[in-house]
């Protein structure tokens, strides 16, 4: 990976914002998967004329909000153990089924967390390399080799400033060619046949700006628009 | 009528030997056989082999296994944050683990209720999950081969059993459970309800009376975390 630092010091979107952005590739009536970080963040922030039914691994789809205190069920929870609540229309299945939904390519959009994302649109999310444990690989491998349309949450850098859209993976893979589109705290970015295709940049970013935090190659048609939140 | 409500939940895992293969349901705190759990941790088992999502959480769910050393290895795809007496021997060496994407984790153990002896998946190809495998390409698109899970037990929670073990779960504490009761070859069921032959209708049973083996009465017993 390379180290090179990003040249702008100019604000990024926060990860709520990021969540803001994502939200707005969701339509009316998508069956969607959310995944553990940032995505988990985009049901706060779905237009109010928009309904979407949100699955999860452990064999739900139609979750609602999450619940308030004293409205828990502890057997009514998401994929990562908080209780939630169902909207109409909501049903419930058993684990293989659940994938069944991911993998067959019956969702309409999942939505991960990436650690790094490749100009190929492989995906690493799920294990640093060198940390202690077993790690755990959960759903994410299911969802990353059949979702229909993978969208990939994620900051545009490490904390130390590397670059997390690279030419090839350093960290452990969870699926190859799988991702189809990146939002970041500074870009959207499509990955097409033909390379990763800068769609918007972050409010006050240029295309060069973007270009100069990122290890892979961006392609930039003409006027680069900036992201609208809402 | 063959009888497979038993009165005690020692009585229900007695048989269960030393080096045994056993999946356990639940996930995210829902529908684990807690019960069963701990009187299969109290009879002193040893060395077994260990299907579930994940790997406890602290001394909870199959946490109480780990703590007693009482797991030799697990397949899991999900050990979890709160798996610390599985990461304490995981990094001891004192326990081995096979890490399974959870969806595949779940047609494995399917293929074994199946009687198919493994299929060919997009999922993990390139990843460390293939290691080993065979690779080939179908349709044009890479994929490796998957081998069946089989059990000698499942031990599993369902909200209410009929006599006979039909059975139906609650809400999300179904996850696990339905696909375990079909690929070990003894299915040993905690009920938080036992019901006459006929009081759920037939077209309310999830798992039917086929897939169990035994059945034991206990109130749901969770583990916060």
């Amino acid at each position: 990976m390379s180290d090179k630092v990003p040249t702008s010091d100019k604000p990024r979107l926060t990860r709520e914002q990021i969540a803001q952005r994502a939200a707005r590739e969701l339509t009316d009536g998508a069956y969607v998967n959310l995944g553990w970080g940032i995505p988990n963040l985009i049901a706060d922030y779905l237009p109010r004329d928009l309904t979407v039914y949100f699955h999860s691994e452990n064999g739900i789809l139609g979750m609602g909000r999450r619940a308030k205190a004293g409205e828990e069920d502890f057997d009514l929870i998401d994929a990562m153990k908080v209780p939630v609540t169902l909207i109409p229309g909501a049903s419930f299945f058993h684990q293989a089924d659940a994938h069944l939904m991911s993998r067959g390519g019956h969702l309409d959009v999942a939505v991960l967390g990436g650690f790094q994302v490749s100009e190929k649109g492989d995906l690493a999310n799920w294990k640093i390399p060198g940390s202690k444990g077993s790690g755990g690989i959960g759903g994410a491998m299911d969802i990353a080799a059949g979702a229909k349309n993978l969208i990939v949450c994620m900051e545009h850098n490490t904390k130390d400033g590397a670059p997390k859209i690279v030419k090839k993976c350093t960290y452990p893979l969870t699926g190859i060619e799988c991702t189809n589109t990146v939002v970041t705290d500074l870009a959207v970015i499509d990955v097409t046949p033909e390379g990763l295709v800068l769609r918007e940049v972050a409010p006050g970013w240029t295309a060069e700006e973007v270009q100069a935090c990122t290890e892979a190659k961006l392609i930039a048609r003409g006027n680069v628009s900036e992201m609208k939140l809402s | 009528m063959i009888r497979k409500v038993l009165s005690s939940l020692d009585q229900a895992v007695a048989d269960i030997p030393d080096g045994a293969r056993i999946m356990f349901g639940g996930f995210g705190g829902a529908g684990f056989p807690n019960n069963l759990i701990q009187a299969l941790s109290r009879k002193g088992i040893k060395n077994i082999t260990a299907i579930s999502n994940n790997c406890g959480t602290r001394e909870g769910e199959l946490g109480v296994m780990f703590r007693n050393g009482q797991v030799a290895h697990v397949i899991a795809s999900f050990p979890g944050p709160h798996s610390n007496y599985f990461q304490e021997r995981f990094a001891k060496g004192e326990v081995t683990c096979e890490l399974v994407p959870q969806g595949i984790l779940c047609e494995r153990m399917r293929a074994a209720a199946a009687g198919l002896l493994g299929f060919y998946t997009t999922v993990g190809v390139g990843t460390e999950v293939a290691n080993g495998k065979e690779e080939r390409v179908i349709d044009g698109k890479r994929c490796i081969l998957e081998s069946p899970i089989h059990a000698d037990f499942a031990l599993i929670k369902a909200e209410k059993a009929d006599e006979l073990g039909n059975l139906t779960y609650r809400l999300a504490a179904r996850n696990f459970n339905p696909i375990m009761a079909m690929a070990a070859k003894v299915t040993i069921v905690e009920a938080d309800e036992i019901v006459p032959v006929g009081s759920i209708e037939p077209e309310n049973v999830i798992t039917p009376a086929i897939f169990v083996h035994r059945i034991v009465q206990a109130k749901g017993m969770r583990f916060a975390g």
